[in-house]
């Protein structure tokens, strides 16, 4: 769709389970009927204090599936583990991202 | 440090565009000017909201001519140049852009990969590609890192990997043959520095530098990002916003949904040999070793030697 602002193009993102049609341009945000209702309604759920801990017996909850990688990608596919993710090495990376290396 | 004459003249050249219809600025006068880069392939200078780039010597006036033209039809994807063709300057090729704020190096969090995504898939989307643009330089230029490699490096223990993954690629993917592809509008040097808000600070996000602007393998200006990906160099959450967004803008280069990576699995072992080789190159030159992402990049080239390429479903090469 277009945006009623400025015209260009609109995306939509999944945030939490809403379906947001956010503007590539202006970066407006247009929510559909019923959709400000259900950020609200995840907003309150967030101030809430947590639930109460699951029963002992049960499963680990599924893991987020890792998005597909080459057989030649770092080890465990470019998920978990050996990565250079956090702290200085994700800076380090990003940066050499800034270039053409 | 003492300007170069090219320097020199291109900093003149910032400043009259920058003062275009008024009145001459006084010299020094005090608007805000600053080197942005001085590199053997390129130098740019910004004098006020001017930019003014010193193209690689061996650049074709005809193909960078052509490539402005782009640039000028396409200004809700590429930043439009000042000037329709490059004038010369010491025996190089002078364009003049208005400046943009680039991304910002200290902040990851805020880097527009979803921008660069849709910008991308509007890219490849056009049509008609503006008339008798040369193939986009991305194979070129990954064969250029390559011969450097070589040339320079021969008895790195790097090299050996970077030179067994490189022969593990198909021709094109060489630019020693042409490119399966030779109608879809591509980049051909896509990272996070060819992304500028214009106008500054806050405007729309647009790519920069046509150099390597042409017709070719789309997948190629998804490579850059796959490849760091595949390294274990890119989060996860990062190349999926970055896939997604270029998927939900319809981008041709990869398939609706589904893997990836029987597309994306050339380029991105091509855009790794190159960094692998530049790094190396790099490293030798500067007399130290490879760090721990030149050494990420190293490795995957080592892994490549025993895993043949997957082919992409519209590839014949």
């Amino acid at each position: 769709m277009q945006c009623p602002k400025c015209h260009a193009q609109m995306h939509t993102y999944n945030r939490n389970g809403v379906q947001i049609e956010q503007c590539s341009n202006c970066r407006g945000i247009f929510l559909d009927y019923g959709e400000l209702e259900a950020l609200t309604r995840l907003e309150s759920q967030w101030s809430q204090p947590a639930p109460p801990a699951p029963p002992a017996p049960q499963a680990y909850p599924a893991a987020p599936a890792a998005p597909a990688a080459p057989a030649w990608g770092a080890p465990h596919g470019g998920h978990h583990g050996g990565q250079h993710y956090g702290g200085h090495h994700r800076q380090k990376s990003f940066g050499r991202m800034l270039f053409s290396s | 440090m003492t300007a170069t004459p090219l320097l020199a003249g291109l900093t003149a050249r910032a400043r009259a565009q920058a003062h275009t219809g008024g009145t001459p600025g006084p010299t020094p006068c005090s608007c805000g000017a600053a080197t942005l880069a001085d590199r053997a392939d390129a130098t740019v200078v910004r004098h006020a909201d001017t930019v003014a780039k010193a193209h690689a010597p061996d650049t074709a006036l005809d193909d960078l001519t052509l490539r402005l033209t782009a640039a000028t039809r396409l200004p809700e994807v590429l930043l439009p140049p000042l000037g329709p063709t490059p004038t010369p300057l010491h025996g190089r090729l002078v364009t003049c852009w208005p400046y943009g704020t680039p991304v910002d190096p200290e902040r990851p969090d805020a880097a527009p990969w979803e921008e660069a995504a849709t910008l991308l898939a509007l890219l490849h989307r056009t049509t008609p590609v503006p008339p008798a643009l040369p193939p986009m330089r991305g194979p070129a230029k990954a064969a250029l890192a390559v011969a450097r490699l070589r040339a320079t490096a021969p008895h790195h223990p790097a090299t050996p990997a970077v030179l067994g993954a490189w022969r593990t690629l198909p021709a094109w993917a060489r630019a020693e043959a042409p490119m399966p592809d030779t109608t879809t509008l591509c980049h051909g040097d896509l990272h996070l520095g060819q992304l500028v808000r214009h106008p500054a600070p806050h405007g729309p996000w647009r790519l920069i530098d046509v150099d390597d602007l042409g017709v070719g393998v789309p997948a190629w200006d998804l490579a850059r990002p796959a490849a760091w990906y595949a390294c274990g160099l890119l989060p996860p959450d990062e190349w999926t916003r970055f896939l997604d967004a270029y998927r939900a803008a319809a981008g041709p280069a990869v398939p609706p949904d589904g893997d990836p990576w029987p597309a994306l699995d050339v380029p991105a072992r091509a855009l790794t040999v190159q960094s692998a080789a530049r790094a190396t190159a790099k490293a030798l030159a500067e007399d130290r070793p490879l760090d721990e992402v030149e050494q990420a990049l190293v490795d995957a080239c080592a892994r490549m030697g025993s895993v043949p390429p997957q082919l992409a479903r519209t590839s014949t090469t």
